[in-house]
């Protein structure tokens, strides 16, 4: 049984949030997935090993050359407020840098 | 109460590519703010990854210099963390299979050689750039994002802040040798965030510990661990118990700042990557970097004094970058005399670096006539006084020393069938000298060497003129 | 241009013959959309003035024989870029993004000289299963319109059964091609996963993603996926492999094929109409000469969950770059970083895409990975593993490709678990990476039934052969909503 409380911090990690009538609504909604996801606990899976990925590759890896620049410009398009040639963000406010 | 302290550090080191770790955008330093990056560094939507393969070769190079095990079977993972300068709010990184476990570095502490381990080392990509101006907004330069970075975490060997200095030195020099990456901290390609809990002698847990993030030089994380070592025993005297903190150094005060505290650990929700095919490292590709893995400094200092018969300084001062050591290696190659070749490296040529600010590979000399030059001092062509002046006119043009030299008349004069007439001349001209040398009064002879000198316009060679000077006064 | 009685094949022979010209065909295609559309509602945007000129420009080259393409008009399913065309993936997040780049498909459909008229709608982000969830319009079943087409390629597949263009690209994470191919009476095709590029696709589920082909026969399915499949530098998940048609054996007999029915696939919830048709499409395999066993697929019952979990994972890393900070939606009078993420996030996405985002942020954080996500990818190999082992013995899998015809819109969607049910047929599929098509084995009281091939990883060539020959001994095909036969 997920707790509205879980809920919160998920929603929290996932940087959404979500008004009290929402977040009982939601909390509601995902209990009933979860208790269908919990019919895997029934599957054995002792010694399986896990699947993340259907690639049949491995070492597909690039050159160490520099071909490949885009325009500052065209990336400037999108960005909803820019200056300087620097992507404009409001204040970034105590959080050290990883 | 005595208390022993553990200090644990993480270091990232951006590695020396052409282009990104998951992009084919140019790597650079001080480009104009967004110039160097392309769709993928952004984070645009239906963008992909594609590894760098000589990142990760670097990547293999850094681990077999720290002597650590090669994972054969890696894939990449995502750590996820939302922050402006990290467009797709998750970093492509090795988490479940980092790039190489269980190396180590040694040491000096206080004379004796310590053993640090280095429990993994992953290749991974750094951030953008933010840039927080005073008016209420902060600006992000993406130009540093992807660049390849190697991170570097110790095992819980390191006992004091001593040590952790020692280790950070030895393990930028080891780096800086592989060539795998500049290792500036000025310019940020060496970091360090470090982190050092206390406990009672003893105890068997460790203590609660707390982090020092963005020191930017080796000096201040010590004095910054100093510091926290003092801080926290402090508290733990008091009665009071440490919070799992991040901290900073604050130069001004000397003292670390509380930056936040931790409450629960991170929760990055860490998964394999599914954009990106696993990666298994062959013996082969690892023995292809093994081939071109530069000597090691240690291998090197135990060279120059056992082979080459160096004193203990002159080996760590050489070895001290990769540049002057492989400079020296190349002169003394070239035959030059090994002592000579690092009484002018040491002395003339790193004064002149000293002097000019610049790096020994900015200069103009080449090794190939500097160890000229050593050559016409040992075989008696100049005298060492004239070197002083040849060191400066080649440091400055790499002019060829032996050309010069002719050219400028300061060949030294070594040959006894035109010393021997000089000499026997000045001597028959000054008996009364001769006779004072004979009853005990050595200053004479200079007086007489002064004679020869002047004559000869200082040119000839004084170990020379000695030996013949000698065997005329006996004979007469 | 009736597209209802025309096929790639035909048209690219009437283009080099000089009978049509690609500028009347584009031209054609824009009128049936201007004629259906409004009722329809398939498509969020229309490429007219590029596409115009880009059908004038190979009227000016003249048709090659042997580019079969050429002059021929395409849709694109809105969450696949296109440089200079807005593309939303119909969501408010992206109401207003302009991609500065190509998707690798529509790079080589252009190569291929094909016209790209326009975007169709679809679930916003590929997430869901009946195209209610775009943040833009609901979309019509082509067959019924109180029904739904479909998702999430909905807009795509009514586009195409409504003929208002005669093939479109689509996208399939759990059956988002087939199932609204199935809904929609016309062919839909995922290929292997490392088949096509995703370069350009807007990631929802990166390990299961894949881009196809909704079509109004097999043939043509074959002729666009020709075009877009092979080894791209930009997805380094694509397979380098030799040069291969995929439609090679369309035409050749299924005489001796082995092809398995899992009994799972025909178990409850699936509808007793829907079961009719497929068992008598076993029977017309039979007929033909191929064998049609029964098998099984144990642990197709787990596939459900095991998909949103996985999905759901990848999803929330995927759409976390939708931050408001480089492009997209940033909402109003946002006063720090944390409120541009947080209020950008929460009034940019629907509810279904948060509620996706959110399980997927539960199932990999602290304390929960090992019991969901871990889990979720160890029955994702046993699921893989039932494939492989019924794949020794058989050519192809055979079942429904949905328990049941299209539902009525409004019927599912405030019930996010029925929807997902739904899925339980397709998603299989992605999570084993194989290739699949759904083609049109008839109708229930009025509506298409999906037929749904299951080929062996790389092996699309077997699939369009039974597909092709399924399709040549009916004619469901030539039927037409409306009925005009
Ligand atoms: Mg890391
Ligand atoms: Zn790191």
């Amino acid at each position: 049984m997920i707790t509205k409380e879980s809920v919160a911090h998920v929603a929290e990690l996932a940087k959404l949030q979500f008004t009290d009538e929402e977040l009982q609504h939601f909390t509601g909604q995902l209990d009933e997935i979860l208790n269908m996801v919990d019919q895997l606990s029934e599957v054995d899976t002792e010694g399986v090993p896990v699947t993340t990925q259907n690639v049949v590759l491995e070492n597909v890896l690039r050159a160490d050359e520099a071909t490949m620049v885009t325009p500052r410009d065209e990336l400037m398009r999108n960005v909803p407020t820019e200056k300087d040639g620097l992507i404009q963000v409001p204040a970034i406010i105590d959080k050290e840098e990883d | 109460m005595n208390f022993e302290t553990t200090i644990g550090l993480e270091v990232h080191i951006e590695l020396k590519t052409k282009s990104k770790m998951y992009s084919p955008a140019p790597v650079t330093y001080g480009a104009e703010p967004n110039t160097a990056t392309n769709v993928i560094d952004w984070g645009y939507p239906g963008v992909l990854p594609s590894a760098n393969r000589g990142a990760y070769s670097l990547g293999i190079m850094v681990a077999l210099a720290l002597h650590a095990d090669i994972t054969r079977f890696t894939h990449f993972d995502r750590k996820n963390y939302f922050y402006a300068d990290n467009p797709k709010a998750y970093q492509i990184t090795q988490s479940e299979t980092p790039l190489a476990t269980n190396g180590y570095v040694e040491i000096e502490v206080d004379g004796h050689t310590k053993k640090i381990g280095i429990e993994e080392l992953h290749v991974e990509e750094d951030a953008g750039k933010n840039t927080h101006a005073g008016d209420g907004y902060s600006y992000v330069d993406l130009n540093r994002q992807g660049t390849p970075l190697i991170e570097i975490v110790s095992k819980p060997d390191i006992k004091s802040p001593e040590e952790a200095y020692q280790y950070l030195e030895t393990l930028r020099q080891i780096v800086q040798f592989t060539g795998a990456s500049d290792v500036k901290m000025e310019e940020g390609s060496m970091r360090a965030d470090s982190n050092l809990s206390v406990r009672p002698i003893g105890q068997k847990e460790y203590g609660t510990k707390t982090e020092i993030k963005n020191v930017n030089s080796f000096n201040y994380v010590r004095s910054a661990l100093a510091f926290e070592q003092k801080r926290q025993i402090g508290l733990l005297m008091a009665g009071k118990t440490i919070r799992p903190e991040t901290r900073r150094w604050d130069e001004p005060t000397k003292s670390t700042i509380l930056m936040r505290v931790k409450e629960g650990a991170d929760d990055y929700r860490y998964f394999p990557e599914p954009d990106l095919p696993p990666v298994v490292v062959s013996q082969e590709w690892v023995d292809e970097v093994a081939a071109k893995l530069p000597e090691a400094p240690t291998a090197r200092r135990q060279r120059y004094v056992h082979e080459l018969g160096l004193p203990e300084y002159d080996a760590g001062v050489l070895t001290n970058t990769k540049e002057m050591s492989d400079y020296f290696d190349q002169v003394v190659a070239l035959g030059a005399d090994p002592k000579q070749a690092s009484n002018y490296l040491m002395g003339d040529v790193s004064a002149y670096l000293n002097d000019q600010q610049v790096e020994l590979q900015d200069i103009a000399l080449t090794p190939e006539h500097l160890a000229a030059m050593i050559k016409l001092i040992s075989d008696g062509t100049i005298s060492s006084k004239i070197a002083k002046k040849v060191i400066a006119e080649i440091i400055k043009n790499d002019t060829d020393p032996e050309a010069w030299v002719k050219a400028k008349g300061m060949v030294q004069e070594s040959d006894p069938a035109v010393l021997t007439p000089i000499i026997t001349d000045i001597l028959d001209a000054n008996e009364q000298s001769i006779e004072d040398f004979k009853n005990g009064k050595d200053r004479a002879i200079g007086y007489l060497i002064g004679q020869i000198m002047k004559q000869t316009r200082g040119k000839a060679n004084p170990k020379v003129v000695n030996q013949i000077l000698m065997q005329e006064i006996k004979q007469r | 241009m009736d597209y209802y009685k025309t096929n790639i094949d035909q048209l690219h022979a009437d283009l080099v013959a000089g009978k049509i010209t690609s500028a009347d065909l584009t031209a054609d295609t824009f009128k049936a959309i201007a004629a259906k559309d409004g009722e329809v509602q398939a498509f969020l945007a229309l490429n007219q003035e590029a596409a115009t000129a880009s059908a004038a420009n190979q009227d000016d080259q003249g048709i090659d024989a042997d580019a079969t393409l050429a002059g021929i008009p395409v849709a694109i399913k809105d969450n696949i870029v296109t440089k200079d065309l807005t593309t939303t993936a119909a969501s408010k997040m992206l109401a207003n993004f302009v991609p500065i780049y190509d998707a690798t498909v529509i790079e080589r459909l252009q190569q291929a000289g094909m016209i790209v008229v326009g975007k169709t709608n679809m679930d916003e982000f590929a997430m869901g299963s009946s195209t209610e969830n775009s943040a833009m319009k609901i979309t019509k079943n082509a067959w019924d319109h109180t029904k739904v087409p479909g998702g999430s390629s909905g807009g795509s597949a009514a586009a195409v059964a409504a003929g208002e263009v005669l093939v479109a690209l689509g996208s399939d994470t759990g059956g988002s091609i087939r199932q609204p191919a199935a809904f929609n009476g016309v062919v839909g095709f995922k290929p292997t996963y490392g088949r096509v590029s995703r370069w350009g696709l807007i990631a929802f589920g990166s390990s299961l993603d894949a881009i196809g082909t909704l079509t109004r026969n097999v043939r043509d399915s074959a002729h666009v996926m020709n075009a877009i499949i092979g080894a791209d530098e930009h997805d380094t998940t694509t397979v380098p492999r030799p040069q291969e048609d995929l439609g090679a054996k369309i035409g050749q007999s299924v005489q001796g094929m082995k092809i398995a029915l899992p009994k799972e696939y025909l178990g409850k919830g699936v509808d007793a109409g829907v079961r009719a048709q497929i068992e008598a499409a076993a029977d017309q395999f039979r007929a033909m000469g191929a064998t049609v066993e029964t098998v099984s697929l144990p642990h197709t019952q787990y596939a459900v969950p095991t998909y949103y979990i996985i999905a759901s994972s990848e999803a929330s890393s995927n759409l976390q770059r939708f931050d408001g900070i480089r492009y997209g939606f940033r909402a109003k009078d946002v006063q720090s970083l944390d409120s541009v993420y947080v209020r950008s996030r929460s009034e940019g996405f629907g509810d279904e895409v948060k509620r996706r985002i959110m399980l997927g942020t539960f199932s990999l954080s602290a304390g929960f990975y090992d019991a969901y996500f871990k889990k979720a990818a160890q029955v994702r190999t046993l699921i893989s593993r039932d494939f492989e082992n019924v794949f020794k013995e058989y050519d192809l899998v055979m079942g429904p490709t949905t328990p049941t015809t299209a539902f009525g819109i409004g019927a599912k969607v405030t019930d996010p678990l029925t929807m997902y049910m739904n899925d339980i047929l397709t998603i299989p599929v992605n999570l084993a990476g194989l290739p699949a098509a759904s083609v049109n084995a008839g109708f229930v009281d009025g509506m298409p039934v999906g037929l749904q091939l299951i080929g062996k990883a790389f092996d699309e060539a077997t699939i369009y052969q039974a597909a092709a020959a399924f399709e040549d001994a009916n004619d469901y095909k030539d039927q037409t909503p409306g009925g005009q036969n």
